[in-house]
């Protein structure tokens, strides 16, 4: 489904996009990595003069053919490797993953697999590592992004004999202000148990595909009115953060707006609330007109809505 | 988030306009303060694109580069940028007055020790009678100061070094050592030397959105100063989404980012315009044909900066704005004090520069480092204490969260302490609504004439009475001195917190970092960055 045409459709289309700028930059940048035939990237990995680097032909037709090449590539590689000493590249390899309930195909920068039947993912971004440290929200994003890969492979691994998946991938980043690549192994272990257990606790498709009333459509050529319901009737829980990363943050921010509902103002909002959750209620409850004054969150409103109102006349006042 | 703040954000969703968080205004805002609103290269590290920049609303200084990925293009941004930042600072380095180290405004406490004696002395030295002030359009365009200056401070000139492949045009890299100071200073709480629009704005009212979405400069201030007859929610969401018919965003980023539509659809083929009108006057041979060349590359330089002017004049007049609507709160009492330590910080940089000391290290030597951190602790504390003490409305926080009470004295019974020569030890019984957080023998403060007074808690008389002993500030005397003791019916706020932060105990010397903190740093001078021969990044 096309969320961003669905997000238009709607009414409130997200900004999303990228600057071919980043993209041509991102691209030069993998491309210069991944040169000589593994070669650097061997060097990032401390690796100076491997015996024999191989790097697998992983072409096939369609999504199913590329992961089923993928985990025969994964395969040879780690048998070669165990016999021959040879480290093998993996470009660009398809990994499938069940999300959901339905299958999901990932499609990690690179995996080397290394004499020893260990397997590593290589994730090359195009942000800088400036005096050996780089934007850490950057490197967050980058090491969730791995752990899934880590975890695609795992699936894999665990029907190759000898194979062994990292818990540490390999974060790639131009050095400083250059273009020359730099490396740092990044340990994802904590990034691994909390993805493992996000999807184990994900709804399944087919659940929620059932619990929706019969007939229900996100056909665009609908008119808005009747794709508002469809969408609607797919609960969702909006939060601020959703603005960066989904087309329909801001079809469900005026959705938790309209509805007054406190967690459209942040994650912070509710610890102090108590189970007040609309802004009408809190404020009501802040003025006396609603609430039980008995209600620890309820005194505690009001005492910090009649200081604030203190504050403000003293103020005014001078 | 303290309850106070979160009512006055569900207050503005309410009514529709930002509330205030603050009655005075917390940040020291100079009479000429620069601003810069830069923007960078989606993709690039150190490859700026633009800058506004200026001291005059109505004059902004544009700087563009029309090919971000040429490295001559880019010194050349750098080289104009230096010259419109670095007047600017020059300016204030000569305007001293005479200031006392050891005295009370330093920073830190201790001041030059005497070889001989072994006590502190105070040593009469320069302090800048004011400081520059440096404002950008939202937090990341701090981050972007800190990164332009650690692009610049460790490029060689070719006076420097004759030797350098690409040696930087002059007074670069000095421009990259102040950025990095500014970069640096911007990280400690109260300090106001480079601040963000946002933040500023931020700190003095509570829109009705998340601190998420109220990093958006435009979508703040239009909460703070909707149109007429529109509420917040309406104009920030124009201010977010409204595309025209080319669909470019009404309200650009705020930056140093750009907004991906516009690298896509106007600048990237204005640039490849810029590229082939290049290489086409490189390769014209003859004079008349060079010439039209020569047209054609300033045509499509001209055109560059028109559109990276369409970028950034958004964002330039709503920076003035929120300083517009800034200037009309009250500078807060005791930001003055705060301004006075971002004037000692500039001065500093100042000597350092002067003494040719070499540019700031990559990573902080371990007691640099520790020393930073305490410093900016003391800061955050002490930033913490004197907001409640200017602003009734942060005080209010304090209250409600029993770190402070207001109170009124109702009986003062006099009292003397029992040694040899009896001290005056009053005892203040005051009524208050507050429900301060009291242990035994805990103590309080109150500002007196501008210095902290301290009592010390005796015990509940009833419910909202207790009793206060006061212990400081009363003069030598037998009897107290006039005014220091309250009277009865007084209203006084009194605070759980200091008033004043006293510093970490003393650091090691740099000379003497024990090897478990990897020893004394060592002397050579940092390397410049290595220079790829390659032009592009």
């Amino acid at each position: 489904m096309d969320k961003a045409a669905l997000a238009s459709a709607l009414g409130s289309p997200a900004a999303f996009g990228q600057s071919q700028f980043a993209f041509m930059r991102g691209n030069a940048f993998e491309a210069k990595v991944k040169a000589d035939g593994g070669t650097e990237m061997m060097r990032l990995l401390g690796v100076d003069a491997p015996a024999e680097v191989r790097v697998p032909d992983l072409s096939a037709a369609g999504p199913e053919g590329r992961a089923a090449r993928t985990a025969l590539a994964l395969r040879e590689a780690t048998a070669a490797g165990v016999g021959d000493g040879a480290w093998t590249l993996l470009d660009h390899p398809l990994l499938a993953l069940e999300v959901a309930g339905s299958p999901a195909y990932l499609e990690p920068d690179a995996v080397v697999v290394h004499p020893d039947g260990r397997w590593t993912v290589v994730e090359i971004k195009s942000f800088p590592m400036i005096d050996a440290s780089a934007d850490a929200a950057k490197v967050g994003a980058a090491a969730r992004q791995a752990a899934v890969y880590v975890l695609a492979l795992e699936r894999v691994a665990a029907l190759t004999d000898g194979a062994k998946v990292a818990h540490s991938v390999l974060l790639v980043c131009p050095k400083d202000f250059s273009n020359l690549p730099t490396g740092s192994v990044v340990d994802v272990r904590k990034q691994l148990s909390v993805t493992r257990r996000q999807l184990a606790r994900l709804t399944r498709i087919e659940d929620i595909a059932a619990a929706l009333p019969e007939g229900t459509t996100f056909d665009l050529e609908r008119p808005a009115q009747e794709l508002t319901a469809a969408v609607e009737s797919v609960s969702a829980a909006y939060a601020p953060e959703c603005l960066a990363a989904c087309e329909l943050a801001f079809h469900c921010r005026d959705r938790a707006r309209e509805s007054g509902a406190v967690e459209a103002l942040g994650p912070g909002m509710r610890g102090e609330l108590g189970g007040l959750t609309t802004i009408g209620d809190v404020l009501a409850a802040a003025r006396g007109s609603a609430g039980d004054p008995n209600d620890p969150a309820v005194a505690a409103l009001r005492r910090a809505a009649a200081l604030r109102a203190e504050a403000l006349e003293e103020a005014g006042c001078r | 988030m303290s309850l106070i703040s979160t009512l006055a954000r569900l207050e503005a969703v309410e009514s529709g306009r930002a509330r205030p968080l603050a009655t005075v205004r917390h940040r020291h805002l100079s009479e000429r303060p620069l601003v810069f609103v830069p923007l960078t290269t989606a993709g690039e590290a150190g490859a700026p694109l633009g800058a506004l920049v200026g001291t005059d609303p109505q004059e902004p200084r544009l700087l563009v580069v029309a090919q971000p990925r040429d490295r001559d293009l880019r010194f050349a941004f750098l080289a104009e940028l230096a010259d419109a930042l670095l007047p600017h600072l020059d300016a204030y380095t000569d305007d001293v007055e005479p200031a006392e180290r050891g005295g009370t405004s330093r920073p830190k406490a201790g001041g030059d020790v005497d070889p001989e004696t072994g006590k502190r002395v105070k040593v009469e030295v320069e302090l800048c009678a004011d400081a520059p002030q440096l404002i950008v359009p939202a937090r990341a365009g701090i981050d972007f100061v800190r990164l332009l200056g650690r692009s610049m401070r460790f490029r060689r000139t070719a006076e420097e070094d004759p030797d350098a492949p690409y040696p930087a045009p002059p007074r670069v890299p000095l421009l990259g050592r102040w950025l990095t100071h500014y970069g640096e200073r911007a990280r400690v709480p109260g300090s106001s030397l480079l601040l963000a629009a946002t933040d500023l704005l931020n700190r003095h009212w509570a829109s009705g959105q998340s601190s998420l979405e109220d990093q958006h400069l435009g979508a703040l201030l239009a909460w703070i100063d909707p149109g007429e007859g529109e509420s917040g929610a309406q104009a920030a969401l124009r201010a977010e989404l409204t595309r025209d018919r080319d669909g470019q965003l009404l309200c650009p980023p705020a930056g140093p980012a750009t907004d991906p539509a516009f690298d896509n659809r106007l600048l990237a083929p204005a640039v490849e315009r810029y590229d082939r009108a290049r290489q086409a006057l490189g390769a014209a041979e003859e004079g008349v044909m060079a010439d039209a060349r020569l047209g054609e590359l300033t045509v499509a330089e001209r055109e560059i900066r028109r559109l990276v002017l369409t970028q950034l004049q958004p964002t330039w007049h709503a920076v003035w704005r929120g300083l517009e609507l800034l200037r009309e709160l009250p500078e807060g009492s005791r930001a003055a004090d705060r301004w006075t330590r971002d004037r000692w910080s500039f001065t500093a940089h100042r000597d350092r520069v002067r003494a040719g000391e070499p540019p700031q290290p990559r990573r902080d030597d371990a007691v640099t480092a520790a020393q930073k951190l305490a410093s900016r602790e003391t800061a955050q504390a002490q930033l913490e204490a004197q907001e409640a003490l200017d602003d009734p409305l942060v005080l209010a926080g304090r209250r409600l969260a029993g770190e402070a009470f207001l109170s009124e004295v109702t009986e003062v019974v006099m009292a003397w302490s029992d040694s040899k020569r009896p001290s005056p030890r009053p005892l203040l019984t005051v009524r208050t609504d507050d429900r301060p957080q009291l242990a035994e023998r805990a103590k309080v403060y109150r500002s007196l004439e501008g210095k902290p007074q301290t009592a010390e808690f005796v015990r509940y008389d009833a419910e909202g009475t207790l009793v206060l002993r006061l212990t400081d500030r009363m003069g030598r005397a037998k009897d107290p001195a006039e005014g220091s003791v309250p009277q009865k019916g007084d209203r006084i706020a009194w605070t759980l917190f200091e008033h004043d932060q006293r510093g970490g105990p003393k650091l090691p010397a740099r000379e003497e970092t024990p090897w478990t903190h990897g020893g004394p740093p060592g002397t050579s001078a940092q390397s410049p960055d290595p220079v790829t021969p390659e032009d592009v990044l």
